[in-house]
């Protein structure tokens, strides 16, 4: 019983501390890419991988309860409410006239 | 009115789980501002020329889906995770056309977000019967990838009339 629960708490902080480095990833993607649109992708890595494994390791950490359900409900909201933003700002950036220059990039990705 | 009954009774339900404290005052608190809730919506819906919302998704297909596209969100993570911590970042940006094929807004809505949901896409317009998306490491297979993603999000859909 209490090896079971030592178990299960070490899955717990395991899947919270591989989401607060998710969310670092996503921090730092957002510092060193180089223009507007791939930053966007990097903050994504933040609010999807991160929430996931952070609300997922807190779930299993607080055992089966109301807890859990709020946690998912959470889960749930950002799941609508995050893309949706993400979508707003990016259509905000096209509209603005703000397009990807694909020759750039590409440069970009052979120099390093 | 049934209708009205079951969405009181949901409130309640959702009320009583956010809380959790069942003491007779908080619980009649509750029931109460549930039929208020209720009661108001009902008189909006009266004021205005409101047309019902109908949620028209397969519910087995549907959490099928949530799994698969869950497992996809963790797999395409790991990629723009690599592409973040490499020392030379090998970004190819690119923004092209993907075709969606579902009928209802709801059914587009769901297509275009879970683009965006998945890390290395974001679903940037939405014309006649395309979406703008713009890739982070663009690869030839990303339309094949998507078309995918577009016939099981059409799987979900039901019959819209």
């Amino acid at each position: 019983m209490n090896f079971l629960y030592d178990i299960t708490q070490l899955i717990a902080w395991a899947l919270i501390l591989l989401g607060s480095v998710m969310v670092i990833i996503g921090a730092l993607g957002s510092l060193r890419f180089p223009d507007f649109w791939s930053r966007l992708h990097a903050a994504s890595v933040t609010d999807s991988g991160g929430v996931i494994l952070l609300l997922l390791g807190m779930g299993i950490h607080s055992g089966f309860n109301l807890i859990t359900f709020k946690l998912f409900l959470i889960g749930a909201f950002l799941f609508i409410t995050g893309p949706t933003s993400s979508h707003a700002v990016a259509n905000a950036a096209l509209v603005s006239g703000a397009k990807p220059s694909k020759k750039n990039q590409n440069e970009i990705g052979d120099e390093g | 009115m049934l209708r009205s009954i079951l969405t009181a009774i949901f409130l309640f339900l959702l009320w009583y789980l956010m809380s959790g404290i069942d003491k007779t005052l908080t619980l009649g608190l509750g029931i109460g501002s549930s039929i208020f809730a209720v009661w108001i919506v009902r008189r909006m819906e009266n004021a205005s020329d409101f047309k019902s919302l109908k949620v028209q998704l397969r519910p087995v297909e549907s959490l099928k889906y949530c799994i698969w596209i869950l497992l996809e969100i963790l797999k395409s993570n790991w990629t723009i995770t690599k592409v973040i911590l490499s020392p030379n970042m090998n970004i190819k940006q690119n923004m092209f056309k993907v075709p969606f094929s579902q009928k209802s807004d709801l059914g587009q809505t769901i297509f275009a977000n879970s683009i965006t949901l998945t890390p290395g896409t974001i679903s940037v317009e939405v014309e006649e019967d395309h979406f703008l998306v713009h890739a982070l490491v663009f690869s030839p297979g990303d339309h094949a990838a998507l078309a995918e993603m577009n016939e099981r999000v059409s799987k979900i859909e039901g019959a819209v009339k």
